[in-house]
């Protein structure tokens, strides 16, 4: 197991004018890792993961990320275009709404293919080639490769919108509510998906949910955000099984059986 | 193997009027390799909290609680997924496990993330599986809808699948028949052997007999 | 059908401010509001073609002026060419191959009037030519200037439609989107089915969308010895393709760019080599295929080239 972090976030803080968004947020995450971010409506976790994916700029803080694992660098201070390239390649972003992560004009295999070609693959064969083996992957039938996502359902959408996101094999998959809106069955069946492809690929994850038992189905460590600050962290089933923080306890015992 | 001084645990539950439930204090105790030590004392009196304690599932704030060279107390949550995966099993009553897994693939997963191959980590799990008696007809399912005997089998295979150094059971033969109560005593046995200190809660007495070499009786730690 | 343009005379009548062709008269030594379009005018939209050919295939933004015609029927390219007339430039203008549209008319008579400049039918005599839709056959030579007519300048728009992210697209050369749109077509229909504003890859930098000519015109594009202008009145931007560039047309390795052109000669000149379109000829619904290109039809027949059905020709010009 390598020791140092893949990506480090330090006193990170964002507000919306008044509004704070989030505060004071410091962590590492190494490789192979999953952290989930829970906290109730409005404490700031989307706030949080946008800063941290470079959708919005924090005020305060550092983002940074080892690139090609010779160490750390300041995801900030870097030029856009390399941020960009970063998110293309090695990063990934799982949005709630499947139709703020796919192209909804687009074909499913064209909605997977679209990373791949952003990234330079010019061979169609081989573009439908993988795109087909990311529909099974992620349990479509390949047979509605052609289709445009507007016809799938929202579980269907949001195995795509994984597909899309993993085909080119990022590193680092930021996730916001993935299981969001999904029926409970539909739910289950994502979760595991995502568990063996985080699992098989050995990708680093940031979930955002308000869902405890997807981060005690996925996540190694948790942080609990409470009013846009972390009153919580630690090892996921510990903070599960004895949160410590009053705000915990309440979040912990308001579920039933996790 | 296990060094454990000092070791208190009180529970704040703030959302029912703040109340303080403190449970063991000054936990002292050690275990060394091919040992095997039965944790004692009534209901309520905080067996399984110490094994949750050195597990690292529940938050010890004083005290030391050293496993190996590993100190849990205070340690990141790194140190204690490190110490999981290469040293220090846990076997609970109850099984845990994700839907639509395969129970060979239950079983074998601690193996794989020991660093094993899959194919043989799948192969021991097999040869588990058989010797506890699960029908061979259901190694490809999930154990989700497993009797509950044959779960606790599962969860038993799936807890000895690595041959850890360290090993936590909290009650391991509960609802065991006795053929397969034998199975798992001498899975314990075969534990020792190789030289795995082992911490154990076992309600029936036979069985504490059968393997266990001391008791520790948790109560005389109950806190004031 | 509205197709036919505002003629300067017609505008005339609403138009007291500067811009007034009929008090300038056709006297090209005196240059002052030569050619419709002010001086200040002219001289913002030169500096915006300059920095064109200095950045091949990037799109400038430009103050697009009022014009005597409705958005839609050449405005940028009237600008473009307004801006780049002098006295003893002769001028060609092309709709869709053809010399004798009405649009084409009316655009040759504009500068005729406004410009008092020679203007011409033949490719080759032309020193600019200002098209819709199509790029002549006859190879264009050193000095000529080619100005094309741009609806829609924005190749990426088709699947991006917001401004701000096609902008940073072009700024950071992430092109992957234009590829999507080609795999969109294979997929579709097994093959490349964009026919029209066949993207390109100029210089190895910029993707441009080439405006509405055929796929078949786009390896015209590539190193040719004129200057290629492009102007999007209604979009207000100018962008350009230097001599002798390298214009790429997007493709995939087991995909590869084919100009596709309907199999056959002209019926009138018997050219296998040109571009044609598919004239119905009556009401049985009888078809041919002529040269889209009149100039080029016309002169190889001249020459003596023959189609099977050239008599037709024959009978037109008698
Ligand atoms: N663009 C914005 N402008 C102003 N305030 C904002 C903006 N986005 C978020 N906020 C505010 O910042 C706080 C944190 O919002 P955020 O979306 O991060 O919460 P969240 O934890 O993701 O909530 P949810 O679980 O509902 O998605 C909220 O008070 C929200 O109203
Ligand atoms: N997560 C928790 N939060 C609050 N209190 C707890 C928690 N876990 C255990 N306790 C309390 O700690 C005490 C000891 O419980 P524990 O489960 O350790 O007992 P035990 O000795 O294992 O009993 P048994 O033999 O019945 O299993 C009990 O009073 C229990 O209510
Ligand atoms: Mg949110
Ligand atoms: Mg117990
Ligand atoms: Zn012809």
């Amino acid at each position: 197991m390598r020791k140092t972090p893949l990506f480090s976030v330090s006193g990170l803080r964002k507000s919306y004018g008044a509004q704070l968004g989030c505060r004071d947020v410091s962590f590492d995450l190494h490789p192979g890792e999953i952290m989930g971010i829970v906290g109730e409506s409005g404490s700031g976790k989307s706030t949080l993961l946008s800063c941290l994916a470079g959708h919005l700029a924090p005020d305060h803080g550092d983002v940074c990320f080892d690139v090609d694992g010779t160490g750390l660098v300041s995801t900030l201070a870097m030029p856009e275009p390399e941020r960009r390239l970063l998110a293309r390649t090695q990063w990934a972003y799982v949005h709630q709404n499947p139709r703020d992560g796919l192209r909804m004009s687009v074909s499913a295999g064209g909605n997977i293919g679209e990373r791949l070609m952003n990234i330079g693959a010019r061979h169609y064969g081989n573009i439908r080639q993988d795109a087909c083996s990311w529909m099974d992957r992620v349990e479509l039938s390949v047979g509605r490769i052609d289709d445009r996502p507007a016809t799938f359902s929202g579980g269907m959408q949001q195995r795509l919108q994984i597909a899309r996101n993993l085909v080119t094999s990022p590193r680092l998959v930021f996730m916001d509510e993935p299981t969001g809106g999904l029926d409970v069955s539909v739910q289950a069946r994502l979760l595991d998906l995502l568990r063996s492809l985080v699992q098989d690929l050995g990708l680093s994850v940031i979930i955002v949910t308000h869902d405890l038992a997807v981060v005690r189905m996925l996540a190694h460590r948790m942080m609990v955000m409470q009013r846009g600050e972390i009153v919580e962290t630690g090892l996921a089933d510990q903070v599960l099984d004895d949160p410590q923080h009053p705000y915990t306890q309440l979040l912990v015992s308001s579920v039933l059986q996790v | 193997m296990f060094k454990i001084t000092q070791l208190s645990k009180t529970f704040h539950l703030h959302t029912q009027q703040r109340a303080e439930i403190p449970v063991v204090c000054d936990v002292g105790f050690a275990v060394h390799p091919g040992e095997c030590v039965a944790l004692t004392g009534e209901s309520g009196s905080g067996k399984s909290t110490v094994l949750r304690l050195i597990y690292g599932n529940y938050l010890a704030r004083t005290g030391s609680i050293r496993v190996g060279s590993t100190e849990i107390v205070a340690a990141d949550p790194r140190t204690i997924l490190e110490l999981r995966r290469t040293t220090l099993g846990y076997v609970t009553q109850f099984l845990r496990v994700l839907p639509r897994v395969p129970t060979t693939r239950v079983v074998a997963e601690p193996m794989i993330e020991a660093g094993h191959n899959a194919t043989a980590a799948d192969a021991h799990a097999r040869n588990l599986l058989r010797r506890l008696r699960i029908p061979e007809t259901l190694w490809n399912l999930s154990p989700l809808t497993f009797s509950g005997g044959e779960q606790q089998r599962v969860n038993i295979a799936r807890g000895f699948a690595y041959d850890y150094p360290a090993l936590l059971l909290d009650e391991p033969t509960a609802s065991l028949d006795a053929i397969n109560r034998q199975t798992v005593l001498d899975m314990i046995g075969n534990a020792k052997q190789r030289g795995c200190a082992i911490i154990g809660i076992f309600h029936d007495h036979a069985a504490r007999k059968a393997v266990c070499d001391r008791e520790i009786d948790i109560s005389q730690f109950a806190a004031a | 059908m509205t197709e036919q343009i505002i003629t300067p005379s017609a505008n005339d009548k609403n138009d007291t401010t500067t811009h007034n062709p009929e008090t300038h008269n056709f006297d090209a030594t005196d240059s002052y509001n030569f050619a419709y379009l002010d001086e200040q005018t002219k001289r913002m939209i030169r500096r915006a073609l300059l920095k064109a050919l200095a950045i091949p295939g990037y799109q400038v933004p430009f103050a697009s002026r009022e014009m005597p015609m409705p958005y839609g029927w050449g405005t940028g390219g009237v600008q473009v060419t307004a801006a780049c007339l002098t006295p003893d430039d002769c001028v060609k203008v092309i709709d869709q191959g053809a010399d004798d549209t009405t649009n084409a008319v009316s655009i040759r008579s504009f500068f005729a009037r406004t410009a008092g400049v020679r203007t011409t039918e033949a490719t080759d005599e032309a020193s600019l030519i200002q098209t819709r839709h199509r790029i002549p056959e006859t190879e264009l030579t050193e000095g000529q200037l080619l100005v094309y007519q741009v609806p829609i300048p924005e190749p990426l728009r088709f699947l991006e439609p917001r401004e701000t992210e096609t902008r940073k697209m072009h700024a950071l050369s992430e092109y992957g989107l234009m590829h999507v749109k080609l795999y969109e077509d294979i997929s579709q229909h097994g093959h490349i089915a964009t026919a029209y504003a066949y993207p390109v890859n100029v210089e190895g930098r910029y993707v441009m969308d080439p405006s509405p000519i055929p796929k078949f015109d786009n390896p015209k594009m590539s190193d040719c010895a004129a200057i290629q202008l492009f102007g999007a009145g209604r979009e207000q931007r100018i962008y350009a393709i230097p001599p002798y560039s390298h214009v790429k047309s997007l493709d995939f390795e087991d995909y590869p760019f084919d100009r596709l052109r309907a199999p056959g000669a002209c019926a009138l000149c018997g050219a296998d080599d040109s571009y044609l379109d598919e004239v119905i000829m009556d009401d049985q619904g009888t078809r041919m295929y002529v040269c889209s290109d009149t100039d080029y039809c016309s002169t190889r027949h001249e020459r003596g080239h023959v189609g099977d059905q050239s008599d037709l020709f024959d009978s037109e010009e008698g």
